[in-house]
């Protein structure tokens, strides 16, 4: 389902190089549910943007399925992105000015539905995360448990393959962190392949297997019993 | 969910943001509505005060001078008849009437008077009609003789100075002449040797026309054996083509003659015209300027302010162009929330200024509506542009970011 071949990504900073990912190769198949974990600075959330097709690598090959995503143009990376990717983020990102039910309809409208099945949908989803007496609940007006809720909501909308989750119990209570952990094992049980950065040591054991980054290098894959953080394991 | 939906709930939930800039451009778009409605009544009240006043353009013999404006034509220099078939077969643009006359003294029952030929319009048109050509074969523009087109009022004369039709036997009689002669409509006038039937008695003008005898030209100059031949032409000008240079055409089509205007007049009319013109050309480049600057700030700020937001849209896959629409869409809503209020406002303005400032009833006018839309779309547009375009360039990356 997404592979890395060899990715690295370097950029300038005030005139000096600096290495964000270095090499990295894996092949997460199709249902797997990967946590990955590291220190801050590791290179986490670039990997993570780099499989949702959002920051091209300086050098190596990302491919989702068969395609190889930066070979792609922005628009057609767009339009992959809508129709296969699913993103949560550590701080919701939703959209202050709409609705929770207007909210989850954006990804729908991105995908030119008709006004009354987004309604349908939006509806559906919402209920799913049970929140279906807070439709017309603006995020400022709902708890932060229910905005990662609606933005799990969001992320479902356009039924994604692949769901890429950043830090998402990063800003939520143990008790509603264990809830959203339960909902994305819950999409992972449909199928659905979830990569989540993390660096909530209980959120990373609920995946089927971990990846250590440290200093832009992967280096530990494996289930996620093995020893989490034992470093400088050989990449397979 | 639409565009229409997502870009309204922005500005709504962000309204006091656009305040700034939706009354800069609402403020310079009253103001140019405001002056241009203004302006336009003031020019139509200005021209309907020329078309009192009759001709506005003369047309002397080149050696004659011009003592008395009324009374141009009262000197013994002629000139050629024809001078008046070649104005009216020609293409010049603002002449609204032409009257040529041929001025001799008379004596009436032992008092002195002056006979004046004058042509009727209805010749004019008639020879236009022949030669296919000329300036009554083509609409006339201006409007100053609006209302006297098609009138049979002979004592139109003692105003316009000018007259649809005149036969060989009619004549029309100054107030003077009539009241020293006790002259009636209808009356007989005997006049070197022949019996004209009075046509009408003229209103009292305070000018000397008050002691003239008008006949026909032909057959005063038949009377007076001048032979084709006049004193001077009257031609009443719009007041726009005089200001573009009438009297220099007129000099050119006719190097043998001496053209004047009123040129107090048209001068006053030029200045105006042109004052409020640059007036209103000024706010034009201050709006675009300031109004033109505050939105391209706020919608820069906007951009920097809203770059989670967009990141967040295209991880959820929206392609530049929509981010590029989502913000050309409010400047365009902003644009014509601007045009449309401007014009609204600026409409109420003139209506009650317009009578204290310019002495002119100003009545709402739908076409700077369109105008008012055209300059404030345009602005918010071109203003908005290149923010839009940097928010649809917008590292999407953001979004993952603390910001």
């Amino acid at each position: 389902m997404l592979r890395m071949e060899n990715v690295s990504k370097t950029y300038r900073h005030r005139g000096k190089l600096v290495t964000a990912l270095d090499g990295a190769t894996l092949h997460i198949p199709t249902g797997d549910f990967v946590s990955v974990v590291g220190p801050s600075g590791s290179g986490k959330s670039t990997l993570l943007l780099m499989l949702g097709g959002m920051l091209s690598p300086s050098q190596g090959r990302v491919l989702l399925g068969a395609k190889s995503v930066y070979d792609l143009s922005p628009n057609e990376r767009a339009e992959m992105r809508r129709r296969k990717v699913g993103f949560v983020f550590q701080t919701f990102n939703l959209v202050p000015y709409l609705s929770a039910m207007e909210n989850v309809k954006v990804p729908l409208f991105l995908a030119k539905m008709d006004e009354k099945a987004q309604t349908e949908r939006a509806t559906a989803l919402l209920d799913r995360m049970g929140l279906g007496d807070r439709l017309d609940h603006k995020p400022g007006e709902l708890s932060v448990g229910q905005q990662q809720r609606v933005a799990l909501a969001r992320m479902l909308a356009n039924d994604p393959d692949v769901i890429l989750a950043d830090e998402p119990t990063g800003n939520l209570d143990p008790e509603t962190s264990q809830q959203i952990i339960g909902f994305l094992e819950e999409f992972n049980g449909e199928g659905k392949t979830i990569v989540m950065v993390t660096h909530d040591p209980r959120a990373a054991k609920r995946a089927k297997r971990t990846l250590r980054l440290q200093s832009g290098t992967i280096t530990c894959q494996g289930a996620t019993d093995e020893s989490l953080y034992q470093a400088d394991s050989a990449v397979a | 969910m639409r565009l229409r939906t997502l870009v309204l709930r922005e500005i709504f939930e962000r309204k006091s943001q656009l305040l700034t800039s939706f009354l800069a451009i609402l403020l310079g778009i009253t103001v140019i509505v405001s002056i241009k409605n203004i302006t336009y009544y003031s020019e139509k009240a200005v021209a309907r005060e020329m078309d009192s006043l009759g001709a506005n353009v003369l047309v002397l013999p080149k050696s004659a001078t011009l003592q008395d404006y009324y009374a141009a034509d009262l000197q013994s220099q002629t000139m050629p008849e024809e001078y008046v078939t070649t104005l009216a077969m020609s293409d010049l643009a603002g002449l609204d009437n032409i009257s040529p006359k041929l001025s001799v003294p008379i004596e009436l029952q032992g008092k002195t008077f002056t006979l004046t030929g004058i042509l009727p319009k209805s010749e004019f048109q008639a020879k236009a009609a022949w030669g296919g050509a000329g300036i009554f074969s083509r609409p006339i523009g201006c409007g100053a003789s609006v209302g006297m087109m098609g009138s049979t009022d002979k004592k139109t004369l003692a105003r316009k100075r000018v007259i649809e039709t005149l036969e060989d036997n009619e004549v029309l009689v100054g107030a003077d002449v009539a009241s020293k002669l006790g002259l009636k409509d209808g009356g007989k006038l005997n006049v070197l040797g022949k019996t004209f039937s009075i046509s009408a008695v003229l209103p009292q003008t305070g000018t000397v026309d008050d002691s003239r005898v008008f006949a026909h030209l032909h057959v005063v100059q038949d009377l007076s054996k001048r032979g084709p031949v006049i004193n001077a032409i009257e031609v009443i000008g719009c007041c726009m083509e005089i200001s573009k240079g009438l009297v220099e055409k007129i000099n050119h089509l006719l190097p043998d003659a001496k053209v004047v205007t009123i040129a107090q007049i048209t001068t006053t009319q030029q200045n105006v015209n042109r004052m409020m013109s640059n007036l209103s050309l000024m706010f034009l480049v201050i709006i675009i300027f300031v109004g033109g600057a505050s939105i391209a700030n706020y919608m820069y700020a906007n951009v920097f302010e809203r770059r989670r937001e967009i990141g967040t849209l295209m991880a959820l896959g929206a392609n530049s162009g929509l981010v590029l629409r989502i913000f050309l869409l409010k400047a365009l809503i902003l644009g014509v929330a601007g045009g449309i209020g401007g014009y609204v406002l600026g409409t109420i303005l003139a209506m009650v200024l317009g009578p204290k400032l310019a002495g002119v009833v100003v009545l709402p006018m739908p076409f700077l509506a369109l105008l008012a839309v055209g300059i404030s779309v345009a602005l918010a547009l071109a203003a908005s542009y290149f923010p839009a375009r940097r928010a649809a360039r917008l590292d999407p990356c953001a979004t993952f970011q603390e910001v």
